[in-house]
């Protein structure tokens, strides 16, 4: 079509880390914006040393959760902690509209190259830092993944089941929340760039922005003073409403029904229609009082079928209803499928591996997804070279004074040379 | 020429005044699936009107309500996620109706819905129509499971959709079915999701011109909330399956799955931690929490524990059982206060599973000044809500306006800026199209 990408000549710095920073900066470059990843072999992403592994096998650039937020970048390695490297860093910053970092507060400071620093060689800077407590506060300095995010923003409470401690909110909830908040600023700054010429600071707490999806159970508290709980698969103005077993192991269907029609339609649907008048679950206050019972007679039902069947059935009878999918089931969907949601690249070492491509599709300039995520330093020469301008000379130097790093500076487990535990 | 050429941008609907979107116009259509989008846009200063149904929409009957009393006025819900929006009363299934909508969409700059797919098209409202009257025009669709496709008519809910887009697999008790979080989620996402692309339909729109409809799946949405889940099933073929309070990482048989313990009963609660070897700081951690049991003659058998050679690949569950027992007992003899305090000193990766009365009290929140108060006079009452979700150093986050009453701003759009009169606006309202 020839269509230009949205945020083609848009350039990035990346030297976020972990999942929310590096999040961000795929949004643009799934959009044409140039994104240029500065890591380190010395101390790498925690991602490139975390599971899944291609063949189960660690390596630096093996991972999947190490490629999966890179899509489209290009990769340089640098070490920060040399003299050097700042000035290299620098120098990449004067290319860059924004600049992107997820470290522990201070430690762009210490690499001098904080946003008072940037600022005063590139006063045009887009410079986000992105953690989760925050840059100030008490707090600030508290490390943590999404998966402490979630705790700490209030997910894991409200998640399992009244009689039993919480559970841990799969993998890292806020990292698929706190991401979304910063896009929004991230491209309203790059629009106020491209008017005015100015650029800004932006400081993200991952746990401020994330609360905004329990906002009504705050203000539940705050108002009424409840505090809300877990309520297992319960819902306080639908019923049925839970996840049933179906045919298979492991299988299990969930069905959410919210109107007296829909319940008259699963009542059908299950061959039952002389439930829709029986006393115990004829109106929402019955089946609310039978709850328990309802999903009895539902679960022993559904137990004799497919999940996608009883979906199908449901579906046809104008009833809410979805398989419980596990992540092989979304290869599988149709719609997934229908949608281009997984796109499979070819990584050099991982091989073909899924991408998922924006929930958002965009009618006259869509994403492009084109490269996987980088191998650490892959586009070292480019960048070195036609992006920062460096000479052979200068590149040899910086190769043997460690400032770019190899393979060879990687922790122990991840150097090529470490010994393989293949089946 | 090339159109991005920045001299030749076009700078129609774009000042700067004093936040990062003044100036954009959004409509905003949506029911409780999409609403949040528009209350993101409206939190960084666009315009954003909502149209509600004559009556007001039906989200304002989800709860919970203030004192628990059920009424469209109070509903905390709809007062979470309307505000910074105006809102006018109008029935676009009328032929006035729609007549007065489009004259409102040559002001707009996005149109954000959430119907059935077709349904703007079946009104004469679909992104094709509406261009022609504005080429500027965005639209942004965010539906279950978008414009189209084979489930494009089926039915959803937010648990129905958390089901479908793989979470719901993923979390509870290995002995219970698969759960939701108690707090619907699913259409929060799609509501973001549906944000972002109109902000990058925007840019674009800023850069050339051209608007375009964006089309969201609350489905896809969901899916990025599994992460490295789907790369696991991709690249090992292995499905992971939920593990209560554990994290759970596949390895190659014979090792088969780890499960790390995650979450863990102390004093007064819960808290979230690692404790485990692997990256720099990660083992960082594991060694700072296993100095500090030292100290306290608890480490037990951990004490010269050697958190460099924990090796994921190679470690047992019985192994990893044993060690976790340890770590379980000191917990429990520690608030979570006391852990909180240690882990910040400490560099410890742990958090405190957080209530929300943990959070209306939390010093961090509190020294960053997130609370912001919003007064409410026809209720009598001032709210904090939760503030800013990010802070840049200019065109800060802000509260233009608490959720408006069903519409509130009639006149100041009807009268005031469609110049309709009085007299119009009664006879509409009559024929409930206002």
């Amino acid at each position: 079509m020839g269509v230009k990408q949205v945020m083609e000549g848009v350039k990035v710095a990346d030297f976020s880390w972990v999942g929310v920073g590096p999040t961000v900066t795929r949004a643009l470059a799934e959009h044409g914006a140039t994104v240029i990843r500065v890591e380190s072999h010395r101390n790498p992403d925690s991602l490139r040393m975390a599971f899944p592994f291609k063949d189960g096998v660690p390596g630096i650039n093996r991972s999947g959760f190490g490629a999966m937020f890179h899509t489209n970048k290009y990769g340089m390695s640098l070490d920060l902690t040399k003299p050097r490297g700042r000035e290299v860093a620098l120098r990449l910053i004067q290319w860059a509209d924004v600049v992107a970092e997820s470290y522990t507060p201070g430690t762009m400071a210490k690499f001098g190259l904080d946003y008072a620093s940037v600022r005063r060689i590139k006063p045009e800077i887009i410079y986000y830092s992105t953690t989760q407590q925050g840059q100030t506060g008490p707090h600030a300095m508290v490390p943590g993944y999404g998966t402490q995010g979630a705790a700490a923003a209030g997910f894991c409470q409200i998640t399992g089941w009244g009689d039993r401690p919480p559970v841990s909110v799969f993998a890292a909830y806020t990292d698929a929340v706190s991401p979304w908040y910063l896009v929004v600023v991230l491209i309203g700054a790059l629009m106020r760039l491209r008017k005015t010429g100015k650029g800004m600071y932006i400081d993200q707490s991952q746990c401020e922005s994330a609360i905004h999806f329990l906002e009504p159970a705050v203000l539940d508290y705050i108002v009424n003073g409840r505090i809300a709980g877990r309520m297992g698969n319960r819902h306080p103005a639908a019923v049925p409403h839970n996840a049933y077993p179906c045919r298979g192991k492991d299988r299990w269907v969930a069905i959410a029904v919210q109107t007296d029609t829909e319940w008259r339609g699963l009542c059908k649907a299950i061959g039952r229609p002389e439930l829709a008048e029986d006393l115990r679950f004829h109106t929402f206050m019955a089946r609310k009082e039978n709850e328990e019972a309802l999903d009895h007679l539902i679960g022993k039902w559904t137990s004799g079928y497919l999940a996608e069947e009883v979906m199908l059935l449901m579906q046809g009878a104008g009833v809410p209803s979805g398989v419980v999918s596990a992540c092989q089931d979304l290869f599988e969907d149709p719609q997934l499928r229908h949608r281009n949601h997984f796109v499979r690249l070819n990584h050099k070492e991982i091989g073909p591996m899924a991408y998922r491509a924006p929930a958002y599709k965009l009618s006259r300039t869509p994403s492009r997804l084109l490269r996987p995520g980088p191998c650490l330093g892959q586009h070292n020469e480019w960048i070195y070279k036609e992006i920062l301008g460096y000479s052979d000379d200068e590149i040899g130097d910086m190769l043997s004074e460690g400032v770019i790093t190899t393979d060879y500076d990687a922790p122990a487990l991840l150097r090529p040379e470490a010994p393989q535990k293949r089946e | 020429m090339d159109k991005r050429d920045l001299s030749m941008m076009d700078m129609g609907a774009l000042p700067d005044n004093e936040s990062l979107l003044s100036g954009y116009r959004v409509l905003d259509l949506t029911d409780e699936k999409g609403l949040l989008c528009g209350r993101t846009l409206g939190d960084w200063g666009a315009d954003v009107i909502k149209v509600e149904a004559p009556g007001g929409d039906a989200a304002r009957n989800i709860g919970p309500f203030i004192d628990d009393v059920a009424h469209p006025e109070r509903s905390l819900f709809w007062l979470s996620t309307n505000m910074n929006k105006r809102s006018i009363t109008l029935n676009i299934e009328s032929e006035d109706g729609r007549e007065i909508f489009r004259r409102l969409v040559k002001s707009s700059d996005l149109i954000v819905e959430s119907f059935d797919p077709g349904h703007m098209d079946g009104l004469q409202l679909g992104y094709r129509d509406l261009e022609k009257l504005n080429s500027r025009i965005i639209m942004t669709s965010i539906t279950p499971f978008g414009q189209t496709g084979p489930y494009n008519r089926f039915k959803a809910s937010d648990m129905v959709l958390w089901a479908l887009g793989g979470m719901m697999y993923l979390n509870g008790d290995e002995d219970r079915p698969p759960v939701q979080l108690s707090l619907p989620q699913a259409y929060f996402q799609g509501g973001l999701h549906g944000a972002m692309g109109s902000m990058m339909a925007l840019y674009h729109r800023e850069m050339t011109g051209e608007g375009q409809h964006v089309d969201v799946s609350i489905q896809e949405a969901v899916d990025f909330t599994v992460l490295m889940a789907d790369e696991t099933y991709d690249i090992l073929g292995q499905n992971l399956v939920r593990s209560g309070g554990f994290y759970a990482s596949v390895r190659p048989e014979p090792m088969g799955t780890l499960k790390e313990r995650v979450i863990w009963e102390c004093r007064d609660g819960y808290v979230s931690a690692f404790f485990r070897g692997g990256a720099l700081g990660v083992r960082a951690s594991a060694k700072a929490l296993t100095s500090w049991m030292r100290e306290e003659g608890m480490a037990g058998e951990l004490a010269d524990y050697n958190w460099d050679a924990y090796d994921f690949a190679t470690m047992t569950q019985g192994e990893r059982r044993r060690l976790e027992q340890v770590a379980a007992d000191f917990f429990l003899t520690k608030t979570k206060k006391e852990l909180c305090e240690r882990a910040a000193r400490d560099g410890i990766i742990l958090a405190p599973v957080t209530t929300v009365k943990d959070l209306a009290e939390s010093e961090q929140l509190r020294a960053r000044q997130y609370w912001i108060e919003v007064n409410h006079p026809e209720l009598g009452l001032t709210i904090p809500y939760p503030g800013a979700p990010i802070k840049p150093s200019a065109l800060p986050w802000r509260v233009y306006r608490r959720a408006p009453l069903p519409g509130e701003h009639n006149d100041e759009i009807y009268v005031e800026e469609l110049g309709l009169s009085r007299e119009a606006l009664c006879a509409l309202r009559a024929r409930r199209v206002i």
